[in-house]
Order: C-alpha cells, then structure tokens, then sequence
C-alpha cells in the first residue's frame, strides 16, 4: 500500500513517496538514451524574500516534452525565464546543449526558441516584418526560407501582410510560435502556449506543438491538466518554487485520488449495505454512498478491481457500472494543497 | 569576431528595426514637422534669432536655438525606445534573442540619432538661402551641424536613460525634459554668477566647464576644439552607461 493510494492521504507523504519512487514513474516506453538538451542543478531564485524557485533540479532529452504544471506563482516562469537566461539564477547551473546559460548566453539563445508568456510581440509591424526582424536578429542566411517555412508550419500565410496588433489572440500567439521556430532550433521553452485562447484556438496550438515534438525537445508550462495529459510525454508539478512530482502523465492520472474507483447504481436492495460489504473487503480502500445514490467503491492499489466489486455485490442487482479513471487535478489539488497549507 | 564586437552583438537588427519604426507611424513625420516649424519661427522671428533682420550670412540665428528645441523634442523621440519594450514585455523576447543589452541599447540609440540627424538636415533651405543672399563661412556652417548632433546625441543619451527607468512613456519624457533642461541651465550666465558668487572662482569654472551651451557655441563658431569635442562624446558615453546598467536593473521588473 503506498500514500497516494488514499484520497485524504497526507499530501507531504504524497511527495515524499514521490521522490522516493520517482524511477519507477518512469513508464517503459520513456526514451531515456535520447541527448540531454537541458540540465539544470539545484536552480534557486529570490524575489527578495520570497523563494519563485528553491532548488530544483531536472534534465530533458531530445524528444521530451516536458509539461511545467503548478499554480499561479508556483515558479514555472521564472525558473523558464533562468533557462533563457533573461534572468540569473541566485543558485545552482542550467546547461542547453551542453552549453553553460551563465558563461554564454549568447550561444545558448541560438539553441533555444522561446516564447515568453502572452507571446509578446512588436504591435506595429506586420508578421513578416516581424519575423524578417528576428531573422536578421539571429543573422539567419537564408532568412527567405526560413520565414516561408514558419509561415507555413503555424499557419500564418493569410496574415502575413497584417500587422501584428490586429490580429486575435490565437494568431498571435502563433506568431509567437513562428519566431520562436524561425531557427530551427533544439530546444523549445513555451510559457503558457495556450493561456487565454478559446477552445478551437487551443486545439490549433496544441495540435502544432505535438507536431513540433519530434527530434526537439519542448519544455511548456500550463494550469491545464488536460493539456498536459494532450501533448506532454512527462509532466513537473511544481508548487512554493519546488519540484512535488516528476513523472508522465499517464502515471500520474494513475496514481490520482480515484483511479479506477468502481461506481454503479444499485437497482435491486440497499447501496448503504452494498457500501458496507465493499467496504469491508481488504483491496478496498472505502465505499460509499453518493449523494446521487450511486455507489462507489475505491482500490487501494489504484489497480482495476471491477471483477471483485461484481464477486461482493453478491445477490443485489446493479447497472450503470462503470470504472472511473484518475484525474490530474485531483491528484494536482491534493499535491499542491499539501504544500501551500 | 572580437570581443568588442561580441559586446554589441544583435545591435545592427535593433538599429535597423528602430529606425524603421520612426517612420512606420505619424509619431516620426510629427515630429519633423513640429521641428521644422519650430526652428524655422526661432530663426526668423523678431524676438529671438532675427535672421532677416540682421542681414548676415551666416546661420547662427538657425543653430543657437536648435539645443532648445531639443530638449523638448529629443525626450520625445527617446521616450518610447525602451518604455514600450518594457510595458509590452518585448524586451524579453529582445533579450533572449541573441542580442546583447549593450547591442540593443546601442542599436537604439543610433537610431534615435540617424533619426535626428534625418530631421536636422531637413533644415538644408535654411543653408540655401544663406549660400543664395550672401557667401557663408562653410567651415563654421559644417562645425555647426557638427555640433548640433553632438547635442542632440548627448541629450538623446540623457532620454534613453529615463526610458529604460520608467515603464511609463510619459513620466520618461518629463523626467528626461527635466534633466535636460537641467542639463542647459548649467550654461546659462546666470546661473554661472551664482556659482561664483556662492562657491568661489574655481567651482565656477569647473560647472562653466561643464556648460552644454558654452561648448556648443563654441563650437558653432567653427572652433573644432578638442575639450568640447570630448565634452559630448564623454557625456553621451557615460550617460549610455548608465542607461545599460539601469534597464541592467529594470529590465525584469
């Protein structure tokens, strides 16, 4: 039996347990021999007394997409902003490409496209000149073709003459996209890619990074869980500055308060007792009843127990049985509270 | 490459980008009209350069109201180079770009200056109607655009170090026409006598020897004199130094 088995668990066990066991979140189809493209060791930053980041520590490969989760002030942005190195960290090293961020920026901002959060750009020029701008900026030779190709990877033909104020937010946030591209580069930092933006545009952006993932590596922040779950193949929660979880997302929602809770309706007989019989057995954790008057019944091990709810039921009649899969904001709420009370 | 030239890296695409933008919306072709009117009224009007009453040709008239008008005009053309970039949270996008905070601010600066040159040598009638009515001392008239520049440089340097303060456009452009203004009233015989009287012959000398307006007569009299040269070029230097160590400070708050 493990901590975050238990929906009212302790939520510091929740992060001890998660350090402890961090190898094994690992799932097997993670490529672990890809290049490491971003090191980063015991980062630290101070806003005065305040800790935005305490000491984190972390690597990404070529072909990870690794989500920042956490609330607002959790320490996503500036710990995103140390690894562009707009920002110096109080403490600790971040290397990009095996290229130290403090020694030289420079050449780590060749390596790196970035989107900084709510995707500024310059309002008053039109997306090509834009982009020409941020060509001739990173003294791209074949400054035509690169801007061609990104007007095409974000979809952003139709607009090119437009200036960038006019446009709506899903568009400028692919501008964003397309000057943080525009080299080609390795590394990809996307602060909140899809903050702000209506449904249709969100799918837009989240279906163009899943296709930038290949052979990159793309560190984004997001309070979407969802989208996590969408286009991230390892998801961080962060929390006060410092790393609570460090696994994918598919085990996270696995280990989330409620995975694979059984719930069904009880037609024939009384759910109270149904919920007593369930909840005396050893692999539950507990049953109840809803306030719907469905009856749920909780694993301990997180595993599928449907054929051993049935086996209990024993004479009463069931129907509308269904196992219910984790969900990351739960297991988010929980993480997170545990650290912030 | 050298590490001079690694220092300022990224500045070319800012200078270009910059320069282009003074004409990519009114605010530029306003601005050169409001200077050419402005100019074109000091010199000629009866109360101050009374060019068509003192019938010499030469441009004195034009050139000693010039630092004047800058110190309205040059705040403005410096207020939104760095305000803007910090309001609108570009700067961070310029500064995770391979630009270096050196290459940016230059870049900006010599943008700001090529487009006051532009707007300086829109004045060129002025010159024509002087070469036309009589015949002007050419080296005193070159001297003068010289140091109309330099002045123009030194208080642009002054602008861009309260736009890099101030994420407000309009509180940088009152605080640089201050300290501008500030800057000429050095200059000025009264305040030179109140020095002396206060403080004694020495100090008195050493503020006249900071005086914008004194080096820049002298200047416009055709006296390429070393110390007056170095007197701007030192300015503008240091008040760019400032500048890059501010926004240094300003540019992630």
């Amino acid at each position: 039996m493990t901590a975050t088995d238990h929906p009212d668990s302790v939520p510091p066990a929740v992060a001890a347990e998660t350090e402890a066991a961090a190898p094994e979140a690992t799932p097997p189809e993670a490529d672990t021999s890809g290049e490491v493209l971003i090191s980063v060791a015991d980062l630290t930053k101070h806003y005065g007394a305040i800790r935005a980041v305490d000491g984190i520590s972390f690597q990404v490969r070529r072909g990870d997409v690794l989500g920042f989760l956490g609330p607002n002030g959790a320490g996503k942005t500036t710990a995103m902003k140390m690894i562009t190195g707009f920002l110096e960290p109080d403490r600790g090293s971040i290397e990009v490409a095996g290229i130290d961020v403090a020694a030289d920026r420079l050449a780590v901002s060749r390596r790196i496209g970035y989107l900084p959060e709510d995707a500024p750009a310059y309002g008053e020029m039109t997306v090509e000149a834009f982009l020409r701008f941020i060509a001739e900026a990173r003294e791209l030779e074949a400054a035509d073709e690169a801007i061609d190709r990104v007007l095409e990877t974000a979809h952003l033909r139709s607009v090119r003459g437009q200036t960038i104020e006019t446009l709506s937010k899903g568009y400028k946030r692919r501008v964003g996209l397309a000057q943080a591209l525009i080299h080609d580069p390795d590394v990809l930092i996307l602060d909140e890619p899809t903050d702000g933006l209506d449904p249709n545009q969100k799918a837009v952006v989240q279906d163009l990074i899943s296709s930038l993932s290949a052979n990159r590596c793309i560190v984004l922040s997001t309070h979407i869980l969802d989208e996590a779950e969408r286009v991230c193949n390892r998801a961080v929660i962060l929390s006060e500055g410092r790393i609570l979880v460090d696994s994918t997302p598919e085990a996270l929602v696995a280990r989330a308060p409620g995975h694979n809770a059984v719930r069904f309706r009880v037609t024939e007989g009384d759910a109270a007792d149904v919920a007593a019989t369930l909840s005396a057995a050893d692999w539950c954790a507990g049953a109840r009843v809803l306030p719907g008057g469905e009856v749920e019944a909780e694993p301990r091990d997180g595993q599928n127990r449907l054929n051993d709810v049935l086996a209990a039921v024993g004479e009463h009649r069931v129907a509308d049985v269904r196992v219910r899969e984790g969900r990351l904001d739960e297991l988010f709420r929980d993480v997170t509270r545990g650290v912030a009370a | 490459m050298s590490d001079l030239a690694r220092r300022f890296t990224g500045m070319r695409a800012v200078l270009r980008r910059e320069f282009h933008g003074y004409f990519a919306s009114p605010l530029g072709y306003i601005f050169i009209v409001i200077f050419l009117i402005a100019s074109g009224y000091l010199m000629v009007s009866r109360d101050f350069g009374r060019f068509l009453e003192l019938r010499e040709a030469n441009l004195d008239a034009l050139f000693s109201y010039l630092p004047w008008i800058f110190v309205v005009l040059v705040p403005a053309v410096a207020m939104r180079l760095w305000a803007e970039e910090r309001r609108s949270g570009t700067v961070e996008l310029l500064l995770t770009l391979p630009i270096t905070l050196e290459g940016s601010y230059l870049g900006k600066f010599l943008a700001g200056w090529a487009f006051l040159a532009v707007s300086v040598f829109l004045t060129w009638p002025a010159v024509f109607q002087v070469a036309r009515l009589g015949d002007p001392d050419w080296g005193a008239i070159l001297a003068s655009y010289v140091a109309t520049l330099l002045a123009a440089g030194v208080l642009l340097a002054i602008g861009l170090l309260f736009s890099a303060l101030s994420k407000n456009q309009v509180v940088a452009f009152i605080l640089a026409v201050a300290a501008s203004v500030g800057f000429l009233l050095i200059g000025v015989p009264q305040t030179q006598e109140f020095v002396g009287k206060w403080f004694g012959g020495y100090v008195e000398r050493v503020v006249s020897s900071l005086s914008l307006l004194d080096h820049f007569e002298t200047l416009t009299r055709g006296l390429l004199q070393l110390n007056s040269l170095l007197f701007f070029v030192l300015f503008t230097v240091g008040w760019l130094v400032c500048g890059m160590l501010v926004l240094g400070q300003t540019k992630t708050n």
